[in-house]
């Protein structure tokens, strides 16, 4: 039963990852990958990491996702002004693309067979975690902090509208 | 019913080869960042794999530090396009390249 959910979820997420390369549409892209996130987190409630997949959907699915799309709709993309590639470059990518594959293929195709525990890893269950990431890891969760503090001090500076007559010194 | 790592390994190969791909394929900024998301998320997926198999903490712990990390390079990479939206009028990273000069 487990299986048959893992072959599902698996096929569904490389489905609409593909579909977020190949439609035309960016708006379409942005709903596959969130179609994509929610498969990952599927995957992520199958290997018991509820930490994780909890985390993975409020950051990725209700923030990242979010303000894709309002910049999308922010610089009105669709399908009529969206740029493309010439015929080569496309071939050119898809081939090297394929090569890689091929290479990480052939690099990881003798690993042993190794089994994940049906359900006895408790890892990944809050309590766990946040005594690991509270005491192990204290000071690299606080640097997160700062990491996002100054990402949203870049954004603004970025974003801000830069006044080209005057700049006071 | 268990579930071997290696499926998990060949997933996030696949994941991660798909967003390859779409760096290459596509034009469309936008679109290159959300295939930036995809190669992060395969990393993930491997990441937590691999933890729960080993019965470490320190696996999640690194995807949670990814997710930070990832949120932050949305917020401040997406500014960015927006302002090249406003002086260029597009979206276009062959357009872009003009930011050599």
């Amino acid at each position: 039963m487990t299986l048959y959910l893992f072959y599902f979820l698996s096929f569904l997420a490389v489905l609409s990852a593909l579909m977020v390369v190949f439609s035309k549409n960016p708006v379409h892209s942005v709903l596959y990958l969130i179609i994509t996130f929610f498969c990952i987190f599927g995957h992520y409630l199958l290997m018991n990491a509820q930490f994780v997949a909890f985390v993975h959907i409020i950051v990725y699915a209700g923030a990242i996702m979010v303000l894709f799309l309002y910049v999308l709709m922010l610089l009105n993309l669709n399908s009529e002004s969206e740029p493309h590639k010439n015929n080569t470059l496309k071939f050119v990518a898809v081939i090297s693309g394929c090569l890689l594959m091929v290479v990480l293929v052939a690099a990881l195709r003798g690993t042993d067979d190794m089994m994940l525990q049906d359900n006895g890893s408790q890892v990944g269950y809050v309590k766990n975690l946040g005594k690991v990431m509270l005491t192990d890891f204290l000071l690299p969760f606080e640097i997160t902090s700062i990491l996002l503090l100054a990402a949203m001090v870049g954004a603004v500076m970025i974003g801000k509208k830069s006044s080209n007559t005057t700049t006071p010194r | 019913m268990k579930i071997p790592v290696e499926y998990y390994l060949w997933l996030s190969l696949a994941l991660f080869c798909i967003g390859v791909l779409g760096v290459l394929f596509r034009r469309n900024a936008i679109i290159v960042f959300m295939c930036i998301e995809l190669m992060l998320n395969a990393v993930n997926v491997l990441l937590v794999a691999f933890s729960t198999y080993m019965n470490d903490a320190a696996g999640q712990v690194f995807v949670f530090f990814i997710m930070a990390v990832a949120a932050a390079e949305v917020a401040v990479g997406l500014a960015i396009l927006v302002k090249m939206h406003d002086n260029t009028k597009t979206v276009d990273i062959d357009i872009l390249n003009r930011l050599k000069w």
